[in-house]
C-alpha cells in the first residue's frame, strides 16, 4: 500500500494513498466540522462545512471529497473558515423554521450543536420563515419539512443502504424540498419498508418517530456504521 | 456564384417576420424564368436591422425592416423580369428597404472564422455547405492518421474554451486521449443559457455542419465513438436544424460507422435539456445526459477521467468545436490569434452577432461596431461574462477582449453575450437582476449558494428601496465573498462577481441609496 505524507495544522501524518482528508484529520484527532458527510454513505459535499485551506491555493477544498497527497499542507481552522462556518450555519437556521424549543431533536440535534460550536448566538441575516408542510401519513414516522436542511443523509441511505430508494429532492434553489415517492405522501409510497434508517441519520429533527415528544429523539448514526461494517466484513456478531 | 437571394431566417430575423417575406420572395420567383433561388439562411450579423436579405453575386445586403411583404413580392416580380443587369436585380431595391454597405465597421471590422458559412449556407442543405468547403478536413485528418498530430495543432493554436473558463483546448483533449480504455465520449455543450448570450444558438442555426465536423474531429482525435449534443428546448429551430443535419451527415458517410472508409466510427445524439442554466456546469450535464437529476458533484474526478457513463469525456462548447475546421484549413499561423464570436445587446444602435479577432478593443466593438449609445445618452459599461461575469467601466473601455484582460478588469469573457449599458442604468439594478438570475437557477444542492444568493437579493432590494444602511453594504459585500468561496460549483462560485464588480467600479451607485447622513461619517 502506498502512503503519502502532509501536514494537518501541525500535526504531520502519513496515511494511505486515496484517504480523504476528513480521515486523515479524524485520525490524527482533530476535529472538522461535518453535515452532510456521514461514515457509510457516499459523499456528496453539499454542506460546505468542513471546508479547509490547502497552502499555496486560494481554492478552499472539501475535506470530505479531498484525496490526501503528498506534501500537503491543510489548515482547518482559520479565520476565513470559521466565517465560512458561521455564515453557512446562519443561512441554514435563516432558511428554515428551526425551533429548538419545541422540537423532538432539542439537545440531541447535530445542527444546534454545530451553532454552539461556530459561536452562533443569533443570525447575522433576517430569518425567512418560510411557509413548510409537515407529512404525518406514515404509521410510524413523520416528517417535519420546517427542520429539513436538505443534507440528503436520508435520500442516500434509503438508496444505497436499504435500497428502497423513497426519496429523492424535488425542485431547485430556495424551493428544494425533500420528496417522497413520486412526490406522494411518506404513507403511500408502497417502497418503503419502514425500516427506520432515515430517521435514524436525520441530523435534526425533521425525520422523527411519532412516538417522540420534544427532547426525545436521538440519532443513531452508528447504527448504519455498524451494518456497514457487518455487511463490509461478513461478521455479523458484533 | 450565380445568382440567389439569402434570406435570414434564424431566431431573430424570423422573429420580426423573416418567414413571411421568404413567402412572398417565393411567390414572386415563382414566375421566373430566370431561375433565382431563394434560400434561408443563418444569421447575417447585424439582427437589429432584421430581416435581412443578402444578394449573390454582389453579396448587397438590404434591412428589410420597413418593408411590406405584398410591395416586396410585386417590386422583386418586376425587377426580375427586367433582368438581372444594372435596371434589373443588381440594382434591385424594394420601397422601405435600406441598403448595408460593406464597408460599415459592423461587417468590415469582423473576421468570420466559426462563423464563416453562417448566413452564406442553407443550413438544412448538406449539398450547400459541402460546396461551401463543409467537411473538407474530416478526410484529411483520417487521411493523415495522426491523433497526436492534430491535438497538437490544437495545442499550438493557443486555442481556449468559448463556453466561460477559458480551459486551454488542446491541453484537454491531450487528456482525454491520454486517459486509458477504448470507450470514450465527446460532448458538445450547447446549452448556453446566459441571459443576452445567442452566439451558440447562431452557430447551430447559421452552419450546424460546422459544429457536426468540429466534433468529428475532436472524436477522431481523443479516440472517441460516440458523442451527444446537450442542447437546450428553448432552441427549437436549431435542434431541428441540428436533426436535418446529423442526419444528412450521416447518409453522406461522415457520422456513423466507417467514416469516409476509414476504420473510425462516430455518432452523434441529440440530448435535448429542459432549460436549466445549471445543466451548462459540466458535470451537471454529464447528469443529465445520463437521465439523472442535473445537479452538479465535485470535481474531481474531471469528466475527462469520468465522464457521461464513466467514461473518459472531452466536453466543449459549440464555439470551442466550431474554431476546429477553420484552424485545419488555415494552419497555426494563419489562424493566428483566433477570433471570438460575439452577442452585442443593451443600449447600443445596432446589436446582433460579430466575429472579431482576439484582443479587439471593447471600444472598438462597442462603439464603432455597434455605434455607440443610443442618440444623446453615453455608455456606463459593458457587462460581460452574463451572470458569472461582471462590468467594465467606460474608462477601460479600452481594453483588448482576452481572457486575461478582462480578469484583471474583475469579469471574465465568458461564452461571449456582451450586453451594453448607458447612462440611465442603475449599476444595483443590473446586479440585482443578476443576482436574482443566479438564485433562480441555484440547484439547491449546496447552502452558501441556495440560501446565500437568496439573502444577496434581499440585501440588493433592501438597498434599492431605500432601506439600507451602511452595515448592510458590509455585510453584502462579506457574503458574497462567503458564497464565492464556499458554493461547491461555478455557479455559486461567480454568482456574486456582479455584485462585487459593481461595487468595485460603480461603488457610488450604492452609496447613493445610503441616507446621506450615515454616507457621511
Ligand atoms: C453554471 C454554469 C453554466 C455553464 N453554462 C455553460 C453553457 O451554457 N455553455 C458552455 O459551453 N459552457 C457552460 N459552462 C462551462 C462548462 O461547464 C464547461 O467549462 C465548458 O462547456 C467547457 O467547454 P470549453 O472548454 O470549450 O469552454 C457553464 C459553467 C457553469 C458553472
Ligand atoms: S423507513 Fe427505510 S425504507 Fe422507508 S424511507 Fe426510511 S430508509 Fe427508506
Ligand atoms: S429529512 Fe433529515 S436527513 Fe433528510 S435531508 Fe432533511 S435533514 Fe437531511
Ligand atoms: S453552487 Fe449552486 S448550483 Fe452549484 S451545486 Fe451549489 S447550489 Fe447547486
Ligand atoms: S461534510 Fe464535507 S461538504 Fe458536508
Amino acid at each position: 500500500m502506498s502512503v503519502c505524507t502532509l501536514r494537518i495544522n501541525d500535526h504531520d501524518l502519513a496515511v494511505p494513498l486515496g484517504t480523504t482528508l476528513l480521515q486523515a484529520a479524524r485520525q490524527a484527532g482533530i476535529h472538522i466540522p461535518t453535515l452532510c458527510f456521514l461514515e457509510g454513505l457516499s459523499a456528496v459535499a453539499a454542506c460546505r462545512l468542513c471546508l479547509v485551506e490547502l497552502e499555496g491555493s486560494d481554492r478552499l477544498m472539501a475535506a470530505c471529497v479531498t484525496a490526501a497527497a503528498e506534501g500537503m499542507r491543510v489548515h482547518t481552522d482559520t479565520p476565513r473558515l470559521r466565517e465560512i462556518r458561521r455564515t453557512v450555519i446562519e443561512l441554514l437556521f435563516t432558511e428554515g423554521n428551526h425551533v429548538c424549543a419545541v422540537c423532538v431533536a432539542n439537545g440531541h440535534c447535530e445542527l444546534q450543536n454545530l451553532a454552539v460550536e461556530v459561536g452562533m448566538d443569533h443570525s447575522r441575516l433576517p430569518y425567512r420563515f418560510p411557509q413548510r408542510g409537515v407529512d404525518l401519513s406514515h404509521a410510524q414516522y413523520g416528517l417535519d419539512h420546517n427542520r429539513c436542511i436538505l443534507c440528503t443523509r436520508c435520500v442516500r441511505v434509503c438508496d444505497e443502504v436499504e435500497g428502497a430508494h423513497v426519496w429523492d429532492v424535488g425542485w431547485r434553489g430556495e424551493h428544494c424540498q425533500i420528496i417522497s415517492g413520486l412526490g406522494e405522501p411518506w404513507g403511500d409510497v408502497n417502497a418503503c419498508t419502514h425500516c427506520g434508517k432515515c430517521v435514524e441519520v436525520c441530523p435534526t429533527g425533521a425525520l422523527f418517530h411519532k412516538t417522540d415528544t420534544s427532547e426525545e429523539k436521538q440519532g443513531h448514526p452508528e447504527r448504519l456504521q455498524a451494518l456497514m461494517h457487518a455487511r463490509t466484513h461478513q461478521q455479523w456478531n458484533p | 456564384m450565380s445568382a440567389c437571394l439569402r434570406l435570414c431566417t434564424a431566431a431573430s430575423c424570423r422573429s420580426r417576420g423573416a418567414t413571411e417575406l421568404l413567402e412572398h420572395c417565393r411567390k414572386a420567383l415563382a414566375s421566373d424564368q430566370a431561375q433565382l433561388r431563394v434560400k434561408e439562411v443563418g444569421c447575417l450579423g447585424p439582427c437589429s436591422d432584421g430581416p435581412l436579405l443578402a444578394i449573390d453575386p454582389t453579396d448587397r445586403l438590404l434591412s428589410l425592416q420597413e418593408v411590406n411583404g405584398s410591395d416586396l413580392e410585386t417590386s422583386l416580380a418586376e425587377a426580375l423580369q427586367r433582368g438581372n443587369d444594372a435596371t434589373g436585380l443588381k440594382q434591385w431595391q424594394p420601397s422601405g428597404s435600406r441598403e448595408l454597405s460593406p464597408d460599415e465597421p459592423f461587417l468590415n471590422l469582423q473576421r468570420r472564422l466559426v462563423l464563416g458559412r453562417c448566413g452564406v449556407v442553407d443550413p438544412e442543405s448538406l449539398a450547400d455547405a459541402l460546396a461551401a468547403g463543409a467537411w473538407q478536413q474530416l478526410p484529411r485528418v483520417l487521411e493523415q492518421n495522426d491523433p497526436p498530430a492534430v491535438i497538437e495543432i490544437v495545442r499550438r493554436s493557443g486555442l481556449r474554451g468559448r463556453g466561460g473558463a477559458g480551459y486551454p483546448t488542446g491541453l484537454k483533449w491531450a487528456t482525454v486521449a491520454a486517459m486509458p480504455g477504448s470507450q470514450k465520449v465527446v460532448v458538445c455543450n450547447a446549452d448556453e443559457g446566459d441571459p443576452g448570450a445567442f452566439m451558440d444558438r447562431t452557430l447551430m442555426e447559421g452552419d450546424p455542419h460546422t459544429l457536426l465536423e468540429g466534433m468529428a474531429i475532436a472524436a477522431f482525435a481523443v479516440g472517441a465513438q460516440q458523442g451527444f449534443i446537450y442542447v437546450r428546448a428553448e432552441y427549437p429551430l436549431a435542434i431541428e436544424r441540428l436533426r436535418t443535419a446529423i442526419s444528412a451527415a450521416e447518409q453522406q458517410g461522415w457520422l456513423g460507422r466507417g467514416i469516409g472508409g476509414s476504420g473510425f466510427s462516430f455518432e452523434i445524439e441529440l440530448r435535448v435539456g429542459a432549460g436549466a442554466y445549471v445543466c451548462g456546469e459540466e458535470t451537471a450535464l454529464i447528469h443529465s445526459i445520463e437521465g439523472r437529476r442535473g445537479v452538479p458533484r465535485p470535481r474531481p474526478p474531471y469528466p475527462a477521467e469520468h465522464g457521461v457513463f464513466g467514461l473518459p469525456t472531452l466536453i466543449n462548447n459549440v464555439e470551442t468545436f466550431g474554431n476546429i475546421p477553420a484552424l485545419l484549413e488555415l494552419g497555426v499561423e494563419a489562424y493566428g490569434t483566433g477570433t471570438k464570436v460575439f452577442s452585442l445587446t443593451g443600449h447600443v444602435q445596432r446589436s446582433g452577432v460579430l466575429e472579431v479577432p482576439m484582443g479587439t478593443s471593447l471600444r472598438t466593438i462597442v462603439e464603432t461596431m455597434g455605434g455607440g449609445a443610443p442618440q444623446g445618452r453615453q455608455i456606463k459599461a459593458v457587462q460581460t461574462g452574463g451572470p458569472s461575469g461582471g462590468c467594465v467601466p467606460a474608462s477601460a473601455l479600452d481594453s483588448p477582449v482576452d481572457y486575461d484582460s478582462l480578469k484583471a478588469l474583475g469579469t471574465i469573457m465568458g461564452s461571449g453575450g456582451m450586453v451594453v449599458l448607458d447612462d440611465t442604468t442603475n449599476m444595483v439594478d443590473i446586479a440585482a437582476f443578476f443576482i436574482a438570475f443566479s438564485r433562480e437557477e441555484s440547484c439547491g444542492k449546496c447552502i452558501p449558494c441556495r440560501s446565500g444568493t437568496v439573502q444577496l437579493e434581499m440585501l440588493l432590494r433592501k438597498l434599492l428601496e431605500r432601506r439600507g444602511q451602511v452595515a448592510d453594504l458590509e455585510q453584502l459585500e462579506a457574503l458574497c465573498h462567503t458564497v464565492a468561496d464556499a458554493s461547491l460549483c461555478g455557479l455559486g462560485q461567480s454568482a456574486p462577481k456582479p455584485v462585487l464588480s459593481t461595487l468595485r467600479h460603480f461603488r457610488g451607485d450604492y452609496l447613493a441609496l445610503l441616507p446621506a447622513a450615515e454616507v457621511q461619517r
